[in-house]
Formats: structure tokens, sequence, C-alpha cells
């Protein structure tokens, strides 16, 4: 508003120029980012991509001049609208943040003030910055409410945060950041807490916002695929460096950083498959920042890495032939040949399946909650799993999808016998274990199905190194007739997850997030695990860590036929990975079949709305766009009728109010493809394929 | 909230009857009663006197039964004796026929207490009320202090603020009364020794020393300044120390939240992020800490109203347990009892109003 008359609007918003900010410890100086530069026109959006740890959410925070007590911008500039931020002072930075930068955060639950009205947050922002009155600071926040398309702005605006779903607190957040019309906009992962449908719902209101304001974007995530659909411009980030930037249809198509091919070879995009085209990791770990090598920081990951000249010097980043202010931080760029395939890792034969191992058939898990503090005498009913029927044989994947509160992690509970379910039947090889517990079940049990966990960095003991935590599964799974035994074992283990024998005498916080994932997923093959549970194996990994967690968990499936149920939200791997998918909605099958049933048409109509919010990191494909309105109803009341008919589009397409009254029957479909749907064949038969993949 | 306030109510009640009984049984132990006849009757009794003094009195029977006669939903023992009908509920010199069937609690009769020769209801009402004037000035000292201080310190993590506050708060929070009270009283109730010759040499002062050691004049004579400031500072000087770090503890904590970030970054200044969106959610923990500290004020009391012979609550205890005086003692009980209980009431109703995220139904 003030000071800016000056600033002419054909110049860039932001210029970040060698950019250098480091971290001050007792022990040492820490640099987070080094010699980063980027440019941000008005109205574009710029997105910085890179793994956890590579710098970007710093540089956003840089941006904001908000980096905590250690952490100080030691070289360069961050100029906005022309004005450098990097030496205004307490007062000056004040009155830009918030009117003229916003951010938008990664959690937004905890971004949101816990004890204040909705109302109240969004209104401080015009009364800060632009001085007016309460009321029409008030009828400010209704209107901006609405414009991020949320219900009924009254109820909301006098709501706590805790009262909203994530994705209503993210729209607020949104709101928040939008209250004072700011030229240029932080978001940092916006989405990633959120699940798949609702992350498409904000990426569209983002879009669709930027261009009604003009305001530019500084996106940040690591989901390429995101990135390709907000931005026009992005920067891959590697290790504190910018390694690669230039126009997203470029960077995506004409990579020139062996970094970001990397990345796109170790992302599952349409057409990789575990057989004949599986993923390929990148090898190594990323550098801690204190122990980066000389030269390039990529260098000893990189397959084009030439000694003595990679990492003689520091590498500048360079623009390149084709213009477009295409720039690569690689001294290579032209000599490598870039659209050579990747050595094509061994493609291997398709595993037979066998015999039926897991069999649910009207599986039902209810729980009560009761009503007030005390347990008062309302009881209400959680219907977390309803009339659960299917199969799984040896040395099947099959994947289980939905979003969270669909019911996939209380079927694992069962499953487990963490929970006895409601009724059902539950046929382990030829036991029944519905009603068994599993403190109950005999240790051959227990250890033939074991679980995978989400999350590597709570799962493993902090204060027992990793052989001994292996060895204790051996020891409980009755695994082993002596200590010398069971130590042999577990090396061979070691072994079996591709980590180092010497990782044994090692502590869990000495290990990366995926060599814990490793560890943990040689906990579960510890007693010969035949069924393995894997909920979000790798979700919580960073994207070139999950192609080798991945892949090492379908090389020990083949070796031991193991039954793998594999847990996830991720399409994409699913896809990638799976034999046969499973879809849940609200605790209901909605759709079962093999992945390419599943992938193609007929859809259900919530995997179509599914497949449809799946962002992918390729420029040829051409999605239909299909945005779930409203959030997923709670499983304490669910609507009658059929469970998706509050959010299906394709409700009109049923005569009579049969969705509204009676709950679909399961249809099976050519194939043993089962729908669990009122529309008619003639309907399903004529619907269109979400994902196209346009020809080259 | 009225379903969840009758609940709690019956929980209180609950609690309160086990509690009493326990107490009612331990100070109802044969010794007790034996060094009560003494005491009573006559000190140079035999065994054999004593056992019928236990007995003509009412207190030879089973202990539930008197548990009950005392909280008064079980008729008072009588019992006629050469043609004279003594008991519980009857005084001396009253007709039988005209006493009532019921006398305890219940009914507003606390006993009689054997020190002080008055009923023990009275005796109560009048220390409580002493103690309480004493534990409300504590409270108008202590919690704006140590709030005050534990957001001072907690709102910049490790400045020299902080640093300063904290030994501050963790020196005074180390003492005990008896230690700060002696110290205090040297220092500025003396005529001798610390501040109070040098005041008066100077003429600031106009009496002999800055505060008076002993807060008797208190009860007679009004509160003063004079009077009153050291056993209220010496009560603080703990108090403070304490919830300051718990103030302290949970504002650190919150000035780290992502939420803060966010007030930062939407442009409100450090002072309004202090009071507008720390204060609130930072005072949820030490909210009931505070209401803690009344239960606590009760029984730490004793040792300041000894030290500054104040004649309240802690006096009275301490009276009644060193003279065997077995009403007085469980009327104490009783009110101690119901002030935990009443204290743990409304901090958990002030609670669900600091903490919207809590939801009694």
């Amino acid at each position: 508003m003030t000071a800016t008359t000056d600033w002419d609007p054909s110049k860039p918003i932001l210029e970040i120029e060698n950019l250098s900010i480091s971290f001050f410890t007792r022990l040492r100086e820490i640099p987070a980012v080094m010699d980063f530069s980027c440019t941000v026109m008005p109205g574009e959006a710029m997105g910085l991509v890179g793994e956890s740890g590579c710098g970007k959410s710093t540089v956003a925070l840089a941006v904001m001049r908000y980096l905590g007590k250690n952490g100080r911008i030691t070289g360069g500039s961050i100029r906005f609208k022309g004005r450098d931020l990097t030496t205004m002072d307490d007062e000056a930075l004040r009155l830009i943040r918030g009117s003229e930068i916003a951010m938008i955060y990664q959690e937004p639950m905890a971004s949101l003030n816990p004890a204040m009205r909705i109302g109240a947050q969004l209104a401080e922002v015009p009364m800060i910055h632009e001085g007016i009155g309460r009321e029409a600071s008030w009828n400010l926040a209704r209107q901006i409410v609405a414009d991020v398309r949320l219900p009924d702005p009254d109820r909301i605006l006098k709501a706590y945060p805790h009262q909203l779903s994530g994705g209503q607190q993210q729209r607020i957040v949104i709101a928040m950041a939008l209250m004072s019309k700011p030229a240029l906009l932080i978001l940092d992962e916006p989405t990633t807490a959120l699940d798949v449908t609702v992350e498409a719902g904000i990426v569209d209101l983002v879009k669709d916002l930027g261009r009604k304001y003009g305001t530019s974007i500084l996106f940040i995530s690591h989901n390429l695929g995101l990135i390709l659909d907000v931005c026009d411009r992005l920067c891959v980030m590697y290790s504190g460096e910018a390694v690669e930037t230039g126009a997203v249809a470029q960077v995506f198509d004409r990579m020139r950083h062996p970094y970001t091919q990397a990345l796109f070879r170790s992302i599952p995009l349409p057409g990789a498959d575990k057989n004949t085209h599986p993923l390929v990791s990148i090898p190594g770990n990323f550098p801690l920042p204190h122990e980066r090598p000389p030269g390039c920081n990529f260098g000893p990951r990189c397959t084009y890495f030439q000694a003595g000249r990679c990492d003689a010097q520091k590498v500048p980043m360079v623009p390149l032939a084709g213009g477009g202010r295409h720039e690569t931080r690689c001294l290579r760029s032209a000599e490598i040949d870039w659209d050579k395939p990747p050595v094509a890792a061994k493609a291997v034969a398709r595993t037979p399946v066998g015999e039926v191992v897991l069999k649910m058939t009207d599986l039902r898990k209810y729980y009560e909650v009761s009503g007030g503090l005390f347990g008062g005498s309302l009881k209400k009913v959680v219907k977390a799993n309803e009339t659960l029927s299917f199969e799984a044989r040896e040395g099947e994947t099959l994947a289980i999808v939905g979003e969270s509160g669909c019911g996939k992690s209380t079927f694992a509970k069962v499953l487990m016998g963490l929970e006895t379910a409601t009724s059902g039947k539950i046929m382990l090889f030829d036991q029944d274990i519905q009603d068994i517990p599993i403190e109950k079940r005999g240790t051959d049990t227990v250890s033939s199905v074991q679980m995978v966990f989400q999350n590597p960095f709570d799962t493993l003991n902090p204060s027992m190194t990793v052989g001994r935590q292996i060895i204790r599964a051996l020891e409980i799974f009755g695994q082993g007739a002596s200590d010398a035994e069971r130590h042999d074992r577990m090396l061979e283990l070691l072994d079996l997850v591709k980590l180092p024998r010497a990782f044994a005498d090692r502590m869990p916080r000495q290990l990366s997030g995926g060599q814990k994932q490793r560890v943990g997923i040689a906990r579960a093959f510890a007693g010969g695990a035949r069924i393995v549970v894997a909920d979000e194996p790798v979700s919580a990994l960073d994207v070139s860590v999950q192609a080798a967690v991945t892949d090492l968990l379908m090389e020990i499936q083949r070796k031991n036929r193991t039954t793998l149920l594999f847990i996830s939200h991720d399409l994409s791997i699913v896809r990638y990975l799976s034999d046969r998918v499973m879809v849940m909605y609200l605790g209901h099958v909605v759709e079962m079949g093999t992945t390419d049933q599943v992938f193609s048409p007929p859809y259900h109509p919530y995997t179509e709305a599914l497949l449809s919010a799946v962002p992918i990191a390729d420029t040829r494909v051409k999605k239909k766009r299909i945005v779930l309105e409203g959030d997923i109803p709670s499983a304490m009341n669910p609507p009658p009728g059929c469970p998706f008919q509050t959010r299906c589009r394709w409700k009109s397409q049923v005569p009579g109010n049969l969705c509204d009254t009676m709950m679909p029957p399961i249809r099976v479909l050519a194939g043993d493809h089962q729908i669990k749907c009122h529309l008619s064949d003639a309907v399903l038969a004529g619907m269109e394929p979400v994902i196209r993949i346009a020809a080259q | 909230m009225p379903v969840f306030l009758i609940r709690r109510v019956l929980t209180m009640v609950l609690t309160a009857l086990c509690l009493t009984f326990v107490v009612f049984y331990l100070t109802n132990l044969p010794p007790n009663l034996e060094k009560l006849a003494k005491s009573e009757a006559s000190s140079r009794m035999s065994d054999a006197d004593v056992e019928s003094w236990i007995e003509r009195n009412g207190y030879g029977r089973p202990v539930l039964v008197r548990y009950g006669e005392w909280l008064g939903i079980t008729p008072g023992w009588t019992r006629t004796e050469d043609g004279v009908t003594t008991g519980r509920c009857i005084e001396r010199g009253q007709d039988p026929a005209t006493a009532p069937l019921r006398c305890g609690i219940l009914q507003g009769d606390w006993g009689f207490s054997t020190v002080f020769k008055q009923p023990v209801s009275l005796i109560i009402a009048e220390r409580l009320g002493a103690t309480g004037v004493l534990m409300l000035w504590v409270m108008i000292v202590m919690v704006p202090a140590s709030l005050l201080i534990g957001v001072l310190s907690g709102m910049r993590e490790g400045s020299r603020l902080d640093r300063g506050l904290s030994i501050f708060s963790i020196a005074s929070t180390a003492t005990p009364e008896y230690v700060s009270g002696v110290v205090l009283i040297a220092l500025f109730a003396s005529t001798s020794t610390g501040l109070s010759p040098w005041l008066a040499e100077q003429g600031w002062i106009s009496g002999k020393t800055l505060f008076m050691g002993t807060a008797t004049s208190a009860l007679d004579s009004g509160i003063t300044f004079w009077n009153f400031g050291l056993p209220v500072m010496t009560i603080a000087l703990y108090g403070i120390g304490y919830i300051a770090r718990m103030t302290r503890a949970s504002m650190t904590e919150v000035m780290t939240a992502q939420y803060i970030r966010t007030a930062r970054l939407k442009g409100v200044s450090f002072g309004n992020v202090v009071m507008k969106h720390a204060l609130r959610n930072a005072l949820i923990a030490p909210f009931t800490v505070i209401m803690l500290q009344f239960p606590w004020l009760l029984n730490g009391v004793v040792i300041v109203e000894t030290l500054f012979n104040y004649k309240g609550f802690g006096w009275t205890l301490v009276q009644a347990a060193g003279n065997n005086d077995i009403e007085l003692l469980l009327a104490c009980s009783v009110v101690a009892v119901f002030v935990v209980l009443m204290t743990q009431l409304i901090s958990d109703i002030g609670y669900v109003f600091l903490n919207p995220r809590i939801r009694v139904s």
C-alpha cells in the first residue's frame, strides 16, 4: 500500500539473488541454503521442489525473514517489489508480513490458534494492516470465507479450529492469507497433511484465487505432480542448492540435471510396472548439511559422476541453450545423452499366485463411543467396517485404498488381532481367528501375520540397538535354538533387507528414515511371516527412498511368496505394485478387482474421483478433473442408502431415489470385477477413462 | 453441563464419605479414647474406670454405628442409669423427651470442642474466616505476580530476563516457609538486625520495624500492611516460584507453536502475539496448578500461622491434634476435604472455559 509506488509491475515481484542461509549451533555453522537464486514475476506461480532437508522451507521462511534465533542470512539479497528484505527492520517487516506477503502452512490444525474463534483470527489481519473497524473486518472475513468455498460462513466464523475438518481448516488458512490481498503467496506443502480428494479441491482453489487476484505464488512441495498442476515455473533443490530451474514444461520434458532425472525415474508414473518396468531408485543417502561432498553435492549418488571433475570445484548454475531461463547446476549437461532410457533394471516374471491364505466373510467392526466425559448413557456407534468380504492368495499383493477414515486401518487391526471383529469371519490358512485377540493367538499365528508400519521414526524402540530389536522379535516368535543362532539369523535378516551387518550395533537415531523402515521390514519378516500388512509403508519417506523400499518389499515377497496387504492412499504406487485393488469408502468395499480393472473404466464413481484427484508428474497425461464437494460423512452418522451418495456426481443417472434409500448390492462384472453401485450397465459401460496418455 | 455437575457432586460426596470415615476411624482408635477419658474425667483413673467412662459416654459401640451418629443418619445413643437418661443428643439438664432423635453434622451439630470448650461449628467458622482472609491476600499477591513473572520469562526463552526471573523463581520455590519466614522476620521485623534499624534511622518508617513479626493484632484491630505483610509474603513467595515455573514452561511451549508463527507472519506485533494469541493457551496448564494451591495453602498455612501466631485454621488444626480434640479434628478434616474437592470441581469447570477443545456434555 505504501512505498510501493516506485515499483514497476513489469519487474519481478520477488528476486532472490545468491542467497545463503546458515543455522548456528554451539558446535558449528550449518549451511542450510547456498547460493540460491530465483525470480518470481507478477502473477506467476513458482514451484520449489526437493526432498525433506533440501532447504526449500528455509528459503520460504527467509523470504518472510522468520528464521528463528539460530538462523541467519549470510549472503545475497531478497528483493520484494524492489526493496531488499534482508536489511529491513522489524517494524517495516511487520507491515509487509500478512499484507503483502502471506504464507500458507503444512499443518492447518497447528497453524490456527486453538483458543480463538476463526472469525477473530481472520478479522485480525485487516484490523492490523488496514486499520478498519471490527465490524467491517468481520464482514470482510465473511466474504473471504465464502470466496474459499466454505459453506455457511457465519457458523464457520463463530467456530473454533478443532470444530472444522482438515480441508476446511486449510481453506481457513488460505482465507487468512488472502484477507489483505497479498501480492505474493507462499505455500509450504499446503496439502501434505490432507487426503487426495481434499488436496484436489485445495489445489483448484489456489489456482483460481491466484488467477482472480493476480497473486504471485511460491509453491513448495515434494510432489512433482502437484507442481505440474499448479506452477508455471519450478526450481529443483538438492541439499541446499538449486540444481535446475526453468519453465515446468522444460524441466519435465527436457530435464538437464541428473538429480531431476533420477527423481522422475524413481516415482511411479503411469506405464511403470513392478515386473516389466521397475522403478530406478537413487543409490545412497541424502548428505547431512555438514557432510556435503566437495564439488557437486549430488556427485556421490550420480550415475554420470566423473572423478576429478565433478568433485574438483564448486559447480555454478549455467543457463542452457534452449533459452526460457532454463538453468542447470551440472558441468556435464551438454555431454550427457539425456534421452537414453535408464539402464533397465532386470525385468522379472510375474509371480504366480497360489492358494487362498486369507479369507474374510462379511466382516464388521463397530465401535461404541460413549457420549459424556464419564461414559454417559448416550452411546454412539461408529461403523468402521461393514460387510467386508475378500480373499487373498499366496504371493499376491492386494492393495487397500481409501481416504482417511474409510476403515482401512481398522481392518488391519482386526486382522492382526489388536481388535476383535463384531461379526463375520476371518479364515487365516484354515483357522477362524476373528474372535481371538492377539494375546491369545499362538506364536505361529502371530509370527505368520506381521505388520510394517507407516512411521518408521516412532515404531523402533529408541533405546535398543537395531540388532537387539530384531533378536527380540526372533525370541518372541520362538525362532532359533540358542542366542548364537538367533544372532546369525538376525545378520541374515539384515542381509535380506540390504543393510550392512555393522548396523546391528547401531541405535535407531543413527539411521535415516529409509534405513529405519528396512529394520521395520526385517522385524516383520523375522518369524517367516506369510502375510504382511504394510500400512502406508513408504508415505513417510522421501521420494528417492520410496522406490528402494518398495522394491525391497517386492523382492522379499517374490522370494518368500508372501501375501502382501498394501494399505495406501497413494494410487500411483498402488498401480505400480499391486495385483489386485480394493477401494474402500466409509467402511464399505465399493470396488474390487485386478489393478487393470480398477484403473480403467467402468469405475465406481468414488474410484473415478480418487483417480482424477491424484496428481501425476507427467506432461503427457491428460486428466479429467473431478472435484468432490464437501467432506467425508462421519462414520458415526453415515448417510442412508449408498454411503457415497452425498458426493456422487453420477447420482442423477440413477432412476428414482434409489441411492438415497437403498444400499447398492455388490455387482460382479466381467472378470470378477466387483462394484457396489446402482448405476445401470449401460451407464457403467459408457464411462470414459480418467487418465489418458497423449500420443507422443 | 447439569448432568456433569450432578455426577461430579455425587463423586464428591462419595469421596468425602470415604475420607471422613478414614479420619473418624483413626481419631477414634482405643488409645485416643483412653486419653480422652483421662483428660475429660481424671488423669488418675484406673483402667476399669476408663472402660466404664468410655462405655457411659457412648464411645464403646462399633465404629460404624458411631460414624453414623456423627454423620446424623443413625439415632444418637441414649442410656438410662439410675432413672437419669443421658444421650448423645441430650444436653445437660434437657428433658430427654424434647431432645432430637439424631444429631450429627447433617443436623448442623458438629459436636463440642474439648480444648476450647465451645461448639465446634463456632470455632471452625471463626478460624476458617481468619484463614480465608489470609488466603485471599496471598492469592491477590501470588497469582498476578507469578503469572507476570512466568509470562515475561517464557515469552523469550533463554533471554537475560528469562534467566534472571528463572533464578528468582527457582530460589523462592526451593525455600520452605519455615526458612523464608524466619529470614523475612530477621530482615524486616527485627529492631536490631536487617533493614528496619537502618530505615528507622533514616526516618523513613514511623515505627521501629518495617513489618511486625506477629500477626495476632490483625485479628483484633484489623489488617494492616504492617501486621499482615510478612505472613502473606512468606506464603506467597513459595507459591510464586512454583506457579511462575509452570507458567514459564507452558508459555515457552506455546511460543514455539505454529500458530504463533502464523500470527507473527500475519504481521501481529510481538506484544499482541503474547497478549492475544499466547496468553490464553499458556494459562491452561497453570490454571490447574493454581487451583491445586488452595488445598495446599490450607495445609501450608499451619506453619505460617504458628510462626506468626495468627489464630486461624492451621493453628486450630495444630491445637486440635495436639490436644486430642476428636470432634474438632474431625471437623477440620471435613473442611479440608471439602475445600480440596470444591477447588478441583472449579478447576475442571474453568478448564472447559479456557480450552475450547474440551467440552463437557
